[in-house]
């Protein structure tokens, strides 16, 4: 290692330091903690190393629940927030008219409390002694029967969080993509114009390429944001999650760590380590995709 | 395809709020371009030579006014169905497709009877790609290309089509200095073997005047004047154009008429008879009265006007000379002239630089006077 080196590794050393001590050594030791069989917090000893709490964990009905729920949520919303949020993108930038207004009303949910959010999204669809909800007030003038879109059935619930994702999860696409759209030089469509473009065409030929990255950027990013959804489903349905059918990996991860079932380090860190999994898998087909339709 | 531009005009709101007023970019502009030739639309930053060519083709619509190709009123045609083939500024090349694909992008959207076939398309696209030489260059990105390259590639877009006017914006302005030379002898060229149409705008006045057949000089949104490059600088309607074409620029000196001669600070340069011609017709709008005692006029000498002269009426204070091989350029200063003076003379004469001053003889040909207050151009005697 010659001098020039050394002073390169001083530099780093810092930031080397911090994500070695909060990133890299936790990671590891998820992985550690997740072999270790019948793990003992409390007098911190176990019996033995090997896969047992990954068996234990694919063959909890809880988790599998989790594991369903998750995937439904990340197949619905990801595709429908990209879409709408491109959408409304488009729109916005081709208004001139009340452009701000929308704009910050297109925002707000994004700087408004989650849990805020959760507590009008209940009394919005929660179905009570007293009152059917403001939503199955307006279904009923279609001559829909009332549903507890709270602690109803299972599509009713899954429909509450899918709607309440995609909602929080719009506003910083929006932002992102008006700002992508925003930097497309308008010399293109101009180009395009003279040579007659259809709009359509103007749109998936030369629009939807040069925002392509953003687009990318989002697609990665709400993949992994709806994996790791939690908080989104407490807000909605409370703490008790299992009992609710409405759990989520992560969730389960929490109730595994602190929840009533708690106490189980060993069984969280095998499910963190598979949600991992999951995720890096599903990244990289991304990555695979992206590399043929993506232009810089 | 001959075009007509009849009183022409664009009005832009003002962003301005408080005023109310619109801005005029093009302020009834009437010309017709000759079928078949090169016109450059000269002019400084924000003279409306863009917005001009811009209502050419169709990307902005007249305020007033109408434009014909041909016998054709296309004014409130849109682009497509103009037949014009337009190169951007900045070429506006889609980066994500090779240069085949650039150039094919739009022959794609061509619809109903004027579809072509994947032959015929491809055979367009060679075409095109062989006019301006690009045929090894065909699967890279225009990332991979040199600015001259992009150029080409962004000309055989416009013209894949085979419109009956070649717009271009600028066509040069992104090119370094070599590069600009070769292309602009390279546009004169496509546009002489394809013969189409073309107007072309640019601020630069060397570019408009190498390689137009007309210029057309316009200064905030109003035609000054239009001709062979050559005659307009040889005959400026107006002081701006005077100014605005030849480098180094044309020498400006405030001076008057006394007794039939041409006087600058003092001296007699030439008499009146040498620059101006007697006018047939009493026109006391475009001539001066000789029998006027005296009079203050612009008085403006190009830089090869001047002829170092002992004996010369025209005494500078001499700064320097700078050696240009071919020529000499000589940097003097005059009280009456508003800038430094520079007059081109052939290397031959020799001028030694350890004198304080230096005096000159004007060609008469090369001086031209203008009113001191409109700035247009006195041609002759009442």
């Amino acid at each position: 290692m010659n001098r020039h080196q050394t002073k390169a590794w001083l530099y780093l050393l810092p930031s080397i330091l911090f994500l070695g001590l909060f990133m890299v050594y936790p990671l590891f030791d998820v992985l550690v903690y997740s072999m270790e069989e019948g793990y003992n917090f409390a007098s911190q000893t176990y019996f033995g190393v090997g896969l047992y709490n990954y068996s234990y964990v694919l063959h909890d009905p809880y988790f599998l629940q989790a594991l369903k729920n998750t995937f439904i949520l990340v197949i619905i919303t990801v595709p429908i927030s990209t879409g709408l949020a491109l959408l409304i993108s488009l729109g916005l930038s081709s208004i001139k008219f009340l452009k701000d207004l929308y704009q910050t009303i297109y925002f707000l949910p994004y700087v408004t409390n989650t849990l805020a959010v959760g507590l009008v999204f209940m009394i919005l669809f929660q179905k009570t002694e007293y009152t059917d909800g403001l939503v199955n007030l307006v279904l009923s003038w279609f001559g829909s029967s009332p549903v507890d879109f709270i602690n109803g059935p299972y599509w009713a619930k899954m429909f509450v969080l899918c709607f309440y994702t995609i909602w929080v999860v719009m506003p910083f696409k929006i932002l992102i993509l008006t700002g992508a759209l925003a930097s497309v030089n308008p010399d293109y469509y101009k180009a395009a114009k003279v040579d007659g473009t259809s709009a359509f065409r103007t749109f998936v030929r030369i629009t939807l390429p040069m925002i392509s990255p953003m687009m990318f950027y989002l697609i990665i990013t709400g993949f992994i944001g709806a994996f790791k959804a939690y908080s989104d489903a407490v807000a909605l349905f409370g703490t008790d999650l299992n009992a609710a059918g409405m759990n989520t990996i992560v969730g389960y991860i929490y109730d595994m760590l602190y929840g009533n079932s708690g106490g189980f380090p060993s069984y969280a860190s095998a499910a963190a380590i598979l949600l991992f999994a999951i995720i890096l898998t599903i990244t990289c087909m991304n990555m695979m995709v992206g590399k043929k339709h993506i232009h810089y | 395809m001959e075009i007509r531009l009849q009183n022409l005009t664009k009005k832009f709101p003002n962003r301005n709020k408080k005023i109310s007023n619109d801005v005029i970019a093009v302020d009834h502009v009437t010309f017709t371009i000759p079928d078949g030739k090169l016109i450059g639309l000269l002019g400084p930053s924000g003279c409306g030579k863009s917005t001009t060519l811009n209502m050419i083709c169709g990307l902005e619509t007249p305020t007033d006014g109408t434009i014909f190709f041909g016998e054709q009123d296309v004014t409130n045609l849109a682009p497509e169905h103009r037949g014009v083939g337009m190169v951007f500024q900045n070429y506006a090349l889609y980066p994500h497709l090779t240069v085949r694909k650039n150039i094919l992008f739009p022959l794609e959207n061509l619809k109903g009877k004027n579809k072509l076939s994947k032959d015929e398309m491809m055979r367009r696209v060679n075409q095109a790609a062989a006019l301006v030489q690009l045929e090894e260059l065909m699967d890279r990105k225009p990332a991979e290309l040199s600015g001259g390259q992009q150029q080409r590639v962004a000309i055989a877009r416009a013209l894949v089509k085979m419109p009956h006017v070649l717009l271009l914006d600028e066509p040069l302005s992104n090119l370094d200095a070599r590069l600009r030379l070769q292309t602009r002898e390279e546009i004169k060229k496509i546009q002489r073997s394809t013969n189409i149409t073309t107007v072309f705008v640019t601020h630069d006045q060397e570019e408009a005047m190498s390689i137009s057949d007309f210029i057309v000089v316009m200064k905030s949104g109003v035609v000054q004047q239009i001709g062979k490059p050559q005659e307009v600088y040889d005959d400026p309607a107006n002081l701006f154009v005077a100014k605005f074409l030849g480098t180094p620029p044309i020498n400006v000196f405030s001076g008057k008429i006394e007794n039939g001669m041409l006087v600058i600070d003092g001296a007699s340069v030439l008499p009146l008879e040498a620059v101006l011609k007697p006018l047939n017709q009493p026109d006391t709008s475009k001539g001066i009265d000789k029998s006027k005692a005296e009079q203050r006029v612009v008085i403006a000498i190009r830089p090869e006007g001047f002829v170092p002269c002992n004996d010369g009426p025209l005494c500078c204070d001499l700064q320097g000379v700078e050696v240009m091989g071919r020529d000499i350029s000589i940097v003097a200063q005059h009280a009456a002239c508003e800038a430094v003076l520079r007059a081109i003379i052939t290397a031959d004469t020799k001028v030694d630089s350890a004198n304080d001053t230096i005096r000159f003889a004007l060609k008469p040909e090369k001086v031209f006077l203008f009113d001191y207050e409109t700035g247009e151009r006195i041609r002759g005697l009442v």
